[in-house]
C-alpha cells in the first residue's frame, strides 16, 4: 500500500508499505478514504515529540471502510463505513472505566503519562496512523463507529479530533452564561473551541491570533470578536483593556507547543528542542484571565520541562484543566448540534491533498501558505 | 469600574446573541454536558472483557518502567534498530518518564535515526531528497510572499532551511574534506 512516511524533521515521503495485519484479536484492518493534517502532526514533523522514529506514518484524523476484521470483532462487519477517535483505548481499564478514554492504561507500553493515539510517535504506543490506505485499529468494538447515513464524510473526519477538541475544551473551561471567553488560536481546534462556547451560553467571545485568515474565519465561521497580537504592544495589556480591566473569566489555550510570539521562548522549545514546547500561549492565558477564573488547555506540549507561570496561576487562584479529548464521549451530542444545524464541521476545510502529494501539504500547512487552515488527506485508492 | 462589584456588562444580550448565533445557549446547563462530570462510571464502550486479551510480543518490546506490564496491545510500528536503538532502549530501561534523562535521551536518539537513516538510503535504490521530502516545491504555488505578510513567525522561519539543509551542508564538507585528505595520502 501506499503510506506517508517520516524521514527525519521537515522531511516526509510517499512509500511502498505493507498493509498492516490483525495483530490481536480485537483489531480491525480499515482502507483510509479521507484523512487530515492536524496541527499536532506538526509537533511530529517538526522534530519535538521524543521518539518519532524514522519509517512512523502519522495521522490520526480519519474515515475509511473495515477490511479485515479480528477473530473476537463484533461490532463490525467488513464493508462498514467507518469514522475512528483519534484515541486508541481498551474500554475496561480503571480509566476507561471512568470515561477517561483518551488516559487508557492498556495501549501505551511506552509511556504511562499519555494514551494510545494512532501516528503519533512511540510516545503514544508507537502505532501506524492513517495517511495511508490502510490502518490497523486496535479494540475495534471500543473506538470506531459506523458513519450516520446523514453524515458528511468530510464532517466525519472532522469529529474524529479537531470539532470533538475544541468541543471538549469549551466545556473544560467551565463557561456559564455570559462568560467573557478569551480563545488563544485561530486553528481548527481554537475555532471550534470559539464557536462551543455560544452553544454553552459565553456572552462574548474573543479570539487571538496573527494569521488574518484565521482571524477572518473565526469572526465568520464562529461569529468572534478577533485580536491579531501583532498589532498590539503587548497583547496581555489588550485583553485586560478589552474586559473592563479585569481579564477574562475563562480562557482557552487552542496554540500548544509552536507558540510564536516570542522569539525566544519559541527558537529555544520548536527550534533547539530545549523545552517540552513554547509556553507563550499558555503564559498569555494565565495572564488574561481574570482572578479565580478558568484556563482550559487544549495546546498540546511535549514531556519535557516548559516554562511555565505557575506563580501567576496560583496567585491568581486560577483553574487549570486540561487533557487529551476523550472524542468519543463527545459524539451524541455534536451529532445532534450537527443535525440541528449548529455546527457544519467542514466549513474550515481549506485544503485536500492527495496522499502523493503529502509532503507539499505539509509544507503548505505548517509554513501556514495559500490561507490553509483545515487539509485533508485523499488516499488514492479511494 | 474594576474596582467595584459590578460586572462589565455585556455588549448583547442573551436573545440577541440567539438571534445572531446558531444554537446559542443550546449547552447552557453545565450538567447536561457530555464531559460532566470528568469520571463517569458505567458509560457503555462497546468492550466485551474485563481485561483484553494480550497482543503477541513476535520481538521484545521496549516500555516505561513505570508500567507493571507489557500493556494487552501495543504498536508495532518500527521496531528498535542501529544506533539509535541502542539509545531508545536504554533511556526505557534505564530512567523512568520522571526523569528528563529519559526524554533527553529519546529526542538525541531521534537525532540519531535521522542521521543514520539518510546514511542507509544513499544504499538504497530511493536515497533521502531533502528537495522533494521537505515540499518546499510547492512555495511557487501557493503564495510564498503574500501569504507571509503582517505575521510573525517569517523571523524564525529563515531557520527551518537552516535546520533542514545545515546537517547536509556539515556532512558534504566532511565528507570533501576526508576524501581530500585520503587521496592526499595516497598521493604522498
Ligand atoms: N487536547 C487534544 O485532544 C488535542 C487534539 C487536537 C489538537 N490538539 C492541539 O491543539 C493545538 C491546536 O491544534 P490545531 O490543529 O488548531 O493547530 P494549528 O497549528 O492549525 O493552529 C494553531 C494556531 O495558533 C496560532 N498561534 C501561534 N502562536 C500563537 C500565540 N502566541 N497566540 C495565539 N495564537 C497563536 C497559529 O498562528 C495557528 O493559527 C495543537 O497544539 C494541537 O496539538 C490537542
Ligand atoms: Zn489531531
Ligand atoms: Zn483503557
Amino acid at each position: 500500500m501506499r503510506a506517508m512516511v517520516y524521514r527525519g524533521p521537515y522531511k516526509i515521503r510517499v512509500e511502498e508499505k505493507d498493509v498492516p495485519r490483525i495483530e490481536h484479536s480485537n483489531d480491525a484492518i480499515v482502507r483510509v478514504t479521507t484523512a487530515a493534517i492536524c496541527g499536532s502532526d506538526l509537533h511530529l514533523y517538526h522534530g519535538l515529540m521524543p521518539d518519532t522514529r524514522v519509517g512512523s506514518t502519522f495521522g490520526h484524523e480519519f474515515v475509511g471502510v473495515v477490511h479485515e476484521i479480528g477473530p473476537s470483532v463484533r461490532s463490525l462487519s467488513v464493508g462498514d463505513r467507518v469514522m475512528v477517535p483519534f484515541n486508541i483505548y481498551c474500554g475496561t481499564c480503571f480509566f476507561c472505566a471512568r470515561g477517561l478514554y483518551s488516559n487508557c492504561h492498556n495501549v501505551n507500553p511506552n509511556a504511562t503519562a499519555v494514551g494510545g493515539i494512532y501516528g503519533y510517535s512511540h510516545t503514544t504506543g508507537g502505532y501506524d496512523g492513517a495517511q495511508a490506505e490502510y490502518v490497523r485499529v486496535p479494540f475495534a468494538d471500543v473506538g470506531p463507529a459506523i458513519v450516520p447515513d446523514w453524515m458528511d464524510e468530510e464532517d466525519a473526519v472532522l469529529c474524529t479530533d479537531a470539532l470533538a477538541t475544541g468541543y471538549f475544551g469549551a466545556q473544560l473551561a467551565d463557561i456559564t452564561e455570559g462568560d467573557v471567553v478569551v480563545v488563544f488560536g485561530a486553528g481548527p481546534v481554537g475555532l471550534f473551541a470559539a464557536r462551543s462556547a455560544w452553544l454553552m451560553g459565553a456572552g462574548r467571545v474573543i479570539v487571538v491570533d496573527h494569521l488574518d485568515e484565521r482571524l477572518e474565519m473565526a469572526r465568520t465561521f464562529a461569529y468572534a470578536e478577533t485580536v491579531n497580537f501583532t498589532q498590539h504592544k503587548d497583547v496581555v495589556v489588550e485583553m485586560k483593556r478589552m474586559t473592563g480591566w479585569l481579564g477574562a473569566d475563562r480562557v482557552i489555550d487552542a496554540v500548544g507547543a509552536e507558540a510564536d510570539g516570542n522569539l525566544l521562548q519559541h527558537v529555544t522549545s520548536a527550534k533547539l528542542k530545549l523545552q517540552g514546547g513554547s509556553p507563550i500561549a499558555l503564559n498569555w492565558a494565565i495572564d488574561s484571565a481574570r482572578k479565580g477564573g478558568t484556563v482550559s488547555v487544549m495546546g498540546a506540549y511535549g514531556p519535557i520541562f516548559s516554562a511555565v507561570k505557575f506563580g501567576d496561576a496560583m496567585n491568581k487562584g486560577l483553574t487549570l484543566r486540561m487533557n487529551q479529548a476523550p472524542v468519543k464521549r463527545q459524539w451524541p451530542r455534536l451529532f445532534e448540534h450537527m443535525r440541528s444545524g449548529y455546527l457544519k464541521p467542514n466549513d474550515i476545510v481549506t485544503h485536500r491533498i492527495p496522499l502523493e502529494h503529502i509532503a507539499e501539504g505539509y509544507h503548505i500547512f505548517s509554513a501556514k501558505l495559500d490561507g490553509c487552515i483545515k487539509p485533508l488527506v485523499v488516499p488514492d485508492a479511494s | 469600574m474594576p474596582y467595584t462589584a459590578d460586572k462589565p456588562p455585556l455588549p448583547e444580550t442573551p436573545e440577541q446573541l440567539r438571534a445572531r448565533i446558531p444554537g446559542w445557549g443550546a449547552d447552557l446547563d453545565p450538567a447536561d454536558r457530555p464531559s460532566y462530570p470528568r469520571e463517569v462510571q458505567g458509560l457503555e464502550t462497546g468492550a466485551h472483557w474485563d481485561l483484553p486479551e494480550q497482543q503477541e510480543e513476535r520481538q521484545p518490546r521496549e516500555r516505561s518502567i513505570e508500567h507493571a506490564r507489557l500493556t494487552p496491545a501495543f504498536g508495532t510500528s518500527v521496531p528498535l534498530k542501529g544506533l539509535s536503538g541502542v539509545v531508545r532502549s536504554y533511556a526505557y530501561r534505564r530512567f523512568s518518564e520522571g526523569r528528563a534523562a529519559h526524554w533527553l535521551l529519546l529526542i538525541a536518539a531521534d537525532r540519531v535515526d535521522a542521521v543514520e537513516s539518510h546514511l542507509t538510503s544513499f544504499t538504497t535504490r530511493r536515497p533521502d531528497n531533502p528537495v522533494t521530502e521537505t515540499g518546499v516545491l510547492a512555495e511557487a504555488s501557493h503564495h510564498p510572499v503574500r501569504s507571509r505578510a503582517g505575521r510573525v513567525d517569517p523571523r524564525h522561519q529563515v531557520l527551518d532551511p537552516v535546520i533542514v539543509v545545515g546537517p547536509w551542508v556539515l556532512a558534504a564538507v566532511v565528507v570533501y574534506r576526508s576524501v581530500r585528505a585520503m587521496v592526499r595520502r595516497a598521493r604522498t
